[in-house]
């Protein structure tokens, strides 16, 4: 998935200033920053949410002249918090990601795609009722059921998360990236907006740091995680790698035991 | 409550909903069928339906008075009523998911009024059009008429109410208001130029009423009502969609914009025809779909055509009740609904107030 010179102005203000950027197949992409750097917007731009200038291809192909049917088959947006307008059930948010891409013939996905968001049991809870970490798996649950298989005939497929563990416990945090991890070994892309800056090192091969509506660093996390490029982005020291003071408790998510499952 | 739901393991799982709802369908269906049948029966009139049929298979001759009563007023009356009940059922679905919002409705929201002054302007001054059009036209004026109303007053309601893919429910509601009174002001000067049979025809419109029916009305009415309601088979996967947003509706393949234009357009022909030829009847648009996505969820697969047949049944009731409760005088029948649809409509908005904002 690549985008160039992308441009965005919302009202009078210009939110990003010809942005160029690269993900490819295979890899976590997550793109970090501060609030208000244009994290969000740039992936709203690339996936058609708002006008903007600049080209996205994916796949290779320009978004621009293809049917929203096509993108939904090579290419799931998690959004960042939904409200649905109708007290709709779990399972029926989730079959509506049935209703797009190839994966719509086997019936029993959706119900796959809930246990792999750990919310078995929840197909005939009431999506209103529940909260807003579980509502937001259950985005993802739909998400993954639209776009099941990494890769289909040798394309791969995008998945693209607005904060998809934002609202979420560290135990579930987990699930969520793991599965994200899981799609990019089987060969699809996946490119997601992080806050969590703990859980990007873990998980993404590639960092992409925002400023002010452009790219401050790219790289791997260790080339981009550094104290200068974080201080010098967040405006505030934040040394990386560095034990805090005695008796202060803290808890990383790196520290996570591989051979015991949460 | 949530802690009972929470408990599956405990009982059978719940049945599928779409289980339920085409199991509804069949029930209404049926349901429909007996109505129309005591609607044929029933009237201020002595004619028997039972009777008749009694006497067309004892292969007698029908009295020329029960042929009037049963072919020319009551059956008429009948299909004016499943037309005009299932329009309004079906605009008030889909237009509540259009703008993803249980208190859309074509009643509510000014789209009849501007349905309806389109109407009135047909009857005051479609003489002055020329005699071609006119012949063209036929008995077609009004309803096609109230269609460039009803669709005008969508768009305009719509634009107003639609930010950045979101449609805000206040603005709709005032909007709706706005345009209500302005279309119910325009409608007041034309009826104060209107001459004496002019006024007449829209007394008589004008009560919200399927009294008038006549063969002419169903055949007016029927092809453009016909064709939005077969359009919305079309529209039910697009309206789940929206109801996650339009963003992500376009993300899971949908065409947004087609979706909406084609929503518009059959909501503003159906509820056209339909206020064409029975006046502004309120309240089926809101009860309807909201009793069923109470009974077996919002899904427009099944809400759509389960909307279109307990509308369609409900209005003949209602039709029944207005026409014998003070027999042999009739009531409007906007006023049975409003009667019926009124404490539904509060009782929504009340439940809903915290999820409104308002």
């Amino acid at each position: 998935m690549q985008a160039f010179d992308i441009k965005v102005t919302l009202g009078r203000t210009p939110v990003l200033h010809g942005v160029d950027f690269t993900a490819k197949p295979g890899q976590v992409t997550a793109i970090v920053g501060p609030n208000g750097s244009g994290k969000t917007t740039l992936l709203r731009a690339m996936t058609g949410e708002i006008p903007f200038t600049g080209r996205v291809l994916l796949n290779g192909e320009d978004v621009a002249g293809q049917k929203p049917w096509q993108l939904a088959a090579i290419r799931g947006v998690q959004p960042q918090s939904t409200t649905i307008a109708f007290p709709f059930t779990v399972i029926e948010i989730v079959r509506l990601g049935l209703t797009a891409g190839l994966s719509a013939a086997n019936t029993d996905l959706p119900v796959r795609a809930l246990e792999k968001v750990d919310l078995n049991g929840f197909e005939n809870r009431m999506y209103q009722d529940l909260s807003g970490g579980e509502q937001q798996r259950v985005q993802l649950a739909r998400v993954l059921t639209q776009i099941w298989q990494p890769m289909v005939d040798g394309t791969p497929r995008w998945l693209i998360l607005d904060e998809p563990v934002a609202s979420l416990d560290i135990g579930h945090q987990f699930t969520v990236m793991d599965l994200t991890r899981d799609f990019a070994a089987r060969g699809g892309g996946v490119v997601a907006v992080m806050h969590d800056l703990n859980l990007t090192a873990m998980f993404a091969d590639k960092v992409v740091l925002m400023q002010d509506g452009r790219i401050a660093a790219q790289g791997t996390p260790p080339e981009v995680l550094t104290d200068a490029t974080l201080t010098q982005t967040y405006g505030c020291p934040i040394p990386v790698n560095t034990t805090p003071p005695a008796g202060m408790p803290f808890l990383l998510p790196q520290a996570r035991m591989t051979h015991v499952s949460c | 409550m949530s802690l009972a739901v929470g408990a599956p393991s405990a009982h059978a799982p719940p049945m599928d909903r779409r289980v339920q709802a085409r199991r509804l369908t069949v029930a209404l269906s049926l349901l429909l069928a007996v109505t129309s049948v005591f609607s044929l029966a029933w009237g201020a009139s002595g004619t028997s339906l039972w009777g008749a049929m009694a006497d067309l298979i004892a292969g007698r001759e029908l009295s020329r008075l029960d042929r009037i009563v049963l072919f020319d007023i009551r059956l008429p009356r009948l299909c004016l009523g499943i037309l005009v009940g299932a329009s309004l059922a079906v605009s008030g679905a889909v237009m509540q998911g259009l703008f993803r919002n249980p208190l859309a409705d074509p009643g509510l929201i000014g789209v009849s009024a501007g349905a309806g002054l389109a109407a009135i302007t047909a009857i005051v001054l479609g003489a002055m059009l020329p005699p071609a059009i006119r012949e063209l036209t036929g008995n077609y004026l009004v309803p096609i008429s109230a269609f460039f109303g009803g669709w005008g007053s969508t768009l305009v309601l719509y634009r107003v109410a639609t930010r950045h893919g979101q449609t805000s429910v206040a603005t709709m509601l005032l909007a709706g208001i706005a345009l209500g009174a302005l279309a119910g002001a325009l409608s007041g000067i034309l009826v104060y130029m209107a001459d004496d049979s002019q006024l007449r025809d829209l007394t008589f419109w004008g009560m919200g009423s399927l009294a008038g029916a006549t063969w002419a009305k169903v055949m007016a009415a029927t092809p453009i009502i016909l064709a939005a309601l077969a359009v919305t088979p079309f529209l039910a996967r697009g309206l789940n969609g929206l109801a996650l947003g339009e963003a992500a509706a376009g993300h899971i393949g949908i065409s947004v914009q087609l979706i909406k234009n084609t929503s518009i357009l059959a909501v503003a022909a159906a509820t056209g025809a339909a206020v064409a030829v029975s006046g502004g009847i309120g309240f089926i648009g809101i009860v309807v779909p909201h009793l069923l996505r109470l009974a077996t969820g919002p899904d427009h697969h099944s809400l759509l055509p389960n909307a279109a047949l307990l509308g369609a049944t409900l209005l003949l009731a209602a039709d029944m009740i207005a026409r014998v409760i003070i027999a042999p005088a009739e009531l409007p029948i906007g006023i049975v609904t409003a009667v019926l649809g009124a404490p539904v409509f509060l009782w929504i908005l009340l439940k809903r107030r915290g999820a409104l904002g308002l």
